[in-house]
């Protein structure tokens, strides 16, 4: 199979699936019900994406939950998203300095 | 016009920055993993912009797997993005005409519909634009970079970039979870099915898992605690 091909099927898959619901969906949605899960959705999938992904991601877990501590703690704080998420990647390379 | 690109060009910072380390790890994958050219890393990164689903599919080209293998791996991971779209559609301002759309749909990641969604006004081309557009160069410019001189640098660095993205996610769910209980109910709903599903029921592929999750979470949000009408033209 040429390269080629699988770059075109990637990216035709890909774009589709985002292309179709974004340009044929026009109205706006009256039921209460689906306001509200498309309100609650971008959390839900953000958390589910995260947690446990976050803590697989520096290939050692005393780096990964140091990061996500971090990450927790400035969030709380309402820091902007640049400095929550270079801070949660710093603290994880130091942490890993001395282990 | 102008204003709004710059806008989404600012607004698109962190995850340029993001991109740029995340994607560099995707660079050395290519070359280390299926042999790839610099150049064919980056139209890969040009071209499909998604994480998760680029990294599938170096495994698939690696194992020169099929193309049906290939269509259903990528629907699985990225059909995530269908319920962004859906989501995002219902916040767009009247400017956003059909041309606009087709254009615009190519940049739904996670993180720019994370910013997207979490701002207050209805989205006009422009501020997407704005923002796809830095997040693509950070995207296709750290894949190239990795690709290129992936191995010289150290691992302890470039594992320590993984986690960029993730923080990202946390600084976007955090402050809202704060505030509103059915918020945090979803983040905390979500987070607990996705940890049964990697440890109880691992033969269910991670696309699924997060599909699962998040949709189970948001149902039960939106039966316990349905959004006022002011939440919902936010």
């Amino acid at each position: 199979m040429s390269l080629a091909v699988y770059i075109f099927v990637m990216a035709g898959v890909t774009y589709l699936i985002r292309m179709v619901p974004f340009t044929f969906f026009r109205k706006k949605i009256k039921s209460r019900f689906f306001r509200s899960f498309l309100y609650y959705i971008p959390y839900a999938v953000l958390s589910a994406m995260t947690i446990p992904a976050i803590f697989y991601t520096t290939h050692n877990i005393y780096t990964a939950v140091a990061g996500t501590a971090v990450a927790i703690i400035l969030a709380f704080l309402e820091m902007p998203l640049i400095v929550v998420a270079l801070a949660a990647s710093g603290s994880a390379f130091l942490i890993g300095l001395f282990l | 016009m102008k204003n709004n690109f710059l806008r989404g060009m600012s607004h698109g910072i962190p995850i340029f920055l993001g991109y740029l380390s995340v994607s560099f790890g995707l660079g050395i994958l290519c070359v280390n993993k299926a042999g790839l050219s610099v150049f064919q890393a980056s139209a890969i990164s040009a071209t499909c912009l998604t994480s998760a689903g680029q990294k599938a599919g170096i495994d698939v080209i690696a194992a020169g797997g099929t193309i049906i293998e290939m269509i259903l791996l990528q629907l699985t991971i990225n059909i995530r993005y269908s319920l962004m779209a859906l989501s995002l559609s219902q916040k767009l301002d009247k400017s956003f005409t059909t041309p606009h759309r087709l254009i615009a749909s190519f940049g739904i990641t996670d993180e720019i519909f994370g910013v997207c969604s979490a701002q207050k006004k209805p989205l006009v081309p422009a501020y997407m634009y704005g923002m796809i557009f830095i997040a693509a160069v950070g995207w296709i410019a750290g894949t190239a970079l990795g690709a290129a001189a992936g191995e010289l640098l150290p691992a302890s660095v470039s594992t320590a970039m993984e986690i960029v993205l993730y923080g990202m996610f946390i600084a976007i769910i955090i402050p809202p979870a704060k505030k509103q209980h059915s918020v945090l109910f979803v983040v905390i709903i979500a987070a607990a099915l996705s940890v049964v599903f990697k440890y109880c029921l691992p033969f269910i592929s991670e696309g699924f898992a997060i599909i699962i999750s998040a949709i189970t979470a948001s149902v039960a949000a939106a039966l316990l605690f349905p959004i006022k009408d002011e939440e919902a033209t936010e």
